[in-house]
């Protein structure tokens, strides 16, 4: 029995040091952040990276139109990616998270998004996959 | 013993457990799948999170794992972002693909040939190859003909050169770059664009008013920059054959060569020939000059995506040659020299050869974890000879340049605050023999730049520089150039321009038409430092306003552009005495005021209008009073009709093209002095021209195209003034305001390999 509780501390160890090795990664000066926003057109690519780069300490914004993908090099010593998702769904786009979670924005501020732009409008989105062929 | 099973099957779980919280991989080149290389300096992270790996020197990453995570990001700058989902936790082994630009250009697949953006800053439109291709357009002074920013006028009656003309200042005061380095000036100002042929050049840039301070001191009015083919874009082989009426062969091959993954070099050659002798307008001389010309030039590409590297090397060599004058002139026998004495019986002739050699290298770096930081280094070398004789008159000059430019590019916070700074290094050896006269001069200049830009992503921009620069003769002195955007609804901008431009003039090089004439040269010499003449200084501004809208669901623009530049001082080339030009420093005003209103409109699919109406004032004080600049045309209008049929599958296609100018009167310098039978009226009266032109695709290998230059026949009766008297006190061959060949049709066919 000593062993066995000998043997699940080990276990246990083994987690601890592996979370602990997270916590120590350094605050980057120049971190590439990658993340998942909705949106459908050119107007919501000024519009994501505009709020991206309108954080203090993000440096570089570029979001795909055709992947959702943005791209951000930020400094981590002066914001932290909630802090950027937060200006984002300020104004009205929703953050994808794996497994079909959301970080959804306000029905406001998804209200004052440009008509073309509802990306949450079925409708909407299939005029513009129309378009991208 | 069981629980010592047990507990070493817990133990090893632990370890297992321990392995398994990390992912193993590899990130491979997908153009570069042979050597089995990674890729090193990659990024890798799970998305939503800012747990990230870089991949080392082999291209392996090991990336912290929970099971939360699923989707993971690789991304390389140059390459796409790819996003993989991980279920397990085997090595995965990833091929990421380049980004690159022709990807998308191919996406896009109708580009406009012109296009005006609503979002850069200063007032720059994009001419592209497609563009280039709809006009004879055998070399850069030709690849104009169908813009309507520019105009394109002759220089003199023998040469038949193109001289072009911005915001109604001839190319002297525009800025020509080539890869944005200053190539067509001082000696090589007179001919130098015809020495550019049309198919090394990929695309045009044009912006109206000053320029970046990035790249000088010296634009005025504009600035022009040609980009040459690249041979990592340029076709493995190109070959473009054309002959025209009016007696010119031209032959342009291309070659790229892929070195390795890195290098790839490209081999263009250009002749051209016109060795038949024409006099259609009977007054016993030629009408365009015989000539030839041998253009080689190699390049270099380096690229090194992963690292952030490229770079380019060229090197380029001329010969050029041109003979004209009486018809039955004989270069062995009948030349003579300012010195000669002569019996009347001569034969006026004259020939002008060129020589010049170019080198030059540029170097990027984008630092591949921050794309928006990245600096560059151009350098470049040339020496241009021209050995030439106009009848008596002698004039050679030898240009030796040497430019140097490095420059930074960073941020300032976050993108919206970009700024460039640097320093350059430029100097410029003049050897001269005018007649029986040299000059001598050298010139050399240090500067350093700063340049700021600011775009709010949405409805404003700017861009403002400034740089200091000391030069030997022109002193210590701030170049100040700002550029400003404002969009206050959709589709509909302001551009608004302001910037100071200083120059020294090189009288002789820029008005070589001169020595093809009996004018005596004056040079009122205020003890300047060039040619006895201060240097040139103005100021340039203007606004612009562009509305693009749909007019019956089709794409049209409107565009209207006012600009004006203001010389505090200025070297007046005055032709107003018919047996004199005389060069001297502006006492009183100048200025060049020009208005312009486009409107674009695509009536139909393919079917394209592009319109222009030009009004221009340019006046200066001469000594003989306030005139209009002579063989300006106040008033102008352009047209331009394009129509193209669908590309079929095997790329077979039909292009048309018309190019409509409407030219205003003139006014002609003063000729009041001489015998009445070579005096000339004060004005001409409006003329129209007419250019078109037909392209075949058969595929996207082989076309072939027909056009007519000047389809309405307008001629200049008498482009030479006493062409009887050649070496009388009133030949001039410098009035020329029309064409002196009639309608001339030319044919040509592009092979293409890929």
């Amino acid at each position: 029995m000593k062993k066995i509780i000998f043997v699940l501390s080990l276990f246990l160890l083994g987690f601890t040091t592996q979370a602990q090795e997270v916590k120590k990664e350094k605050k980057k000066k120049n971190a590439k952040i990658t993340m998942e926003v909705a949106g459908i057109c050119g107007m919501c690519k000024t519009r994501i990276e505009t709020a991206a780069l309108k954080t203090k300490g993000v440096k570089f914004a570029v979001w795909d139109v055709k992947s959702h993908q943005l791209k951000l090099i930020m400094d981590e010593r002066k914001t932290e990616v909630g802090k950027v998702q937060k200006n984002i769904m300020n104004v009205g786009h929703d953050i994808i998270l794996e497994k079909g979670k959301k970080r959804v924005a306000t029905e406001e501020a998804y209200k004052t998004v440009h008509p073309c732009s509802k990306y949450r409008d079925k409708k909407i989105v299939l005029e513009h996959e129309g378009d991208l062929k | 013993m069981k629980t010592f099973i047990i507990s070493s099957f817990l133990l090893l779980l632990s370890t297992f457990f321990y392995a398994q919280t990390e992912l193993k991989g590899m990130i491979m080149d997908k153009q570069n799948p042979k050597d089995n290389l990674g890729v090193p300096s990659a990024t890798v992270n799970w998305l939503n999170t800012n747990i990230g790996a870089i991949t080392n020197k082999k291209g392996w990453f090991t990336i912290p794992y929970k099971k939360e995570y699923k989707q993971l990001i690789i991304s390389y700058i140059g390459y796409k972002t790819d996003t993989l989902t991980i279920t397990n936790l085997e090595p995965i082994h990833h091929f990421i693909t380049p980004e690159s630009n022709f990807d998308e250009i191919t996406i896009k697949t109708k580009r406009d040939a012109v296009q005006k953006s609503l979002f850069a800053t200063a007032n720059t439109f994009t001419v592209n190859n497609d563009e280039l291709l709809k006009a004879a357009c055998c070399n850069l002074a030709e690849s104009f003909e169908t813009n309507p920013s520019i105009d394109v006028s002759f220089s003199d009656a023998l040469t038949g050169t193109r001289q072009i003309q911005m915001l109604g200042l001839k190319s002297p005061y525009l800025l020509i770059t080539q890869e944005n380095v200053p190539s067509i000036r001082g000696a090589a100002q007179a001919f130098g664009l015809t020495f550019t042929p049309g198919t090394w050049v990929e695309s045009i840039q044009i912006t109206k008013g000053t320029g970046s301070v990035v790249n000088g001191f010296e634009s005025i009015s504009g600035q022009i920059n040609a980009e040459l083919v690249k041979p990592f874009s340029d076709n493995k082989f190109f070959v473009n054959a054309y002959g025209s009426q009016m007696g010119r062969l031209e032959l342009n091959t291309h070659f790229n060569e892929r070195i390795s993954n890195k290098w790839q070099t490209g081999l263009y050659l250009h002749g051209n020939y016109r060795g038949q002798k024409f006099d259609n307008n009977n007054d016993n001389f030629l009408d365009a000059p015989l000539a030839n010309q041998i253009n080689v030039m190699n390049r270099w590409q380096y690229t090194d995506a992963q690292n952030g590297w490229i770079g380019f090397i060229n090197v380029r060599f001329l010969n050029d040659e041109k003979q004209t004058g009486e018809l039955n002139f004989n270069p062995e026998t009948d030349s003579v020299t300012p010195t000669s004495t002569l019996n009347g019986n001569e034969i006026w002739g004259s020939e002008i050869d060129t020589k010049r050699f170019e080198t030059s290298a540029k170097i990027g770096y984008v630092f591949p974890e921050l794309p928006f930081q990245s600096f560059g280094l151009q350098i470049a070398y040339s020496n241009h000879f021209q050995d030439a004789y106009f009848g008596e008159n002698v004039y050679d000059i030898q240009h030796e340049s040497l430019y140097s430019n490095l420059i930074f590019n960073s941020i300032i916070g976050d993108t919206r605050n970009k700024f460039k700074t640097g320093l350059s290094f430029t100097y410029d050896k003049y050897d001269e023999l005018v007649n029986t006269t040299n000059f001598n001069r050298k010139e050399n200049a240090l500067g350093a730049f700063f340049e700021y830009a600011f775009d709010n992503l949405d409805n404003f921009s700017l861009t403002a520089g400034l740089r200091i620069d000391t030069h030997n003769l022109l002193g210590t002195f701030l170049t100040p150039r700002l550029h400003l955007r404002y969009a206050p609804w959709q589709k509909g901008v302001f551009r608004a321009s302001f910037g100071r431009g200083k120059r020294s003039a090189n009288i002789f090089a820029e008005n070589q038409q001169l020595f093809a004439s009996s004018r005596q040269i004056n040079i009122d010499d205020v003890g300047g430092n060039i040619y006895g003449l201060n240097p040139e200084i103005a100021l340039n501004y203007g606004i612009s306003y562009m509305q693009k809208f749909s007019l019956f669901h089709r794409k049209a623009d409107l565009t209207f552009d006012f600009y004006r530049t203001d010389f505090t001082n200025q070297v007046v080339v005055d032709w107003e005495n018919p047996q004199e030009i005389s060069f001297y420093n502006l006492d009183g005003k100048s200025n060049a005021d020009s208005f312009q209103v486009e409107f674009n409109y695509n009536i139909a699919k393919g079917f394209n209008l592009r319109t222009a109406y030009k009004y221009f004032n340019v006046v200066t004080d001469y000594k003989s009073g306030r005139l209009q600049k002579p063989i300006q045309p106040r008033n102008r209008i352009f047209a331009n009709f394009s129509y193209e049929t669908e590309a079929k599958e095997n790329n077979s296609q039909w292009k048309f093209d018309a190019t409509y100018n409407n030219i205003g009167e003139q006014r002609l310098p003063n000729t009041n002095t001489n015998p009445v039978q070579y005096q000339l009226t004060e004005t001409t009266a409006r003329f129209s021209l007419l250019h078109a032109q037909i392209t075949k695709l058969f595929s996207h290998k082989f076309e072939v195209y027909l056009g007519g230059e000047n389809l309405t026949n307008v001629q200049q009766n008498n482009p030479v003034l006493a062409s009887d008297k050649p070496f009388g006190a009133n030949f001039d061959t410098t009035i020329v305001f029309q064409p002196i060949f009639g309608r001339a049709i030319y044919a040509g066919l592009r092979f293409k390999i890929k």
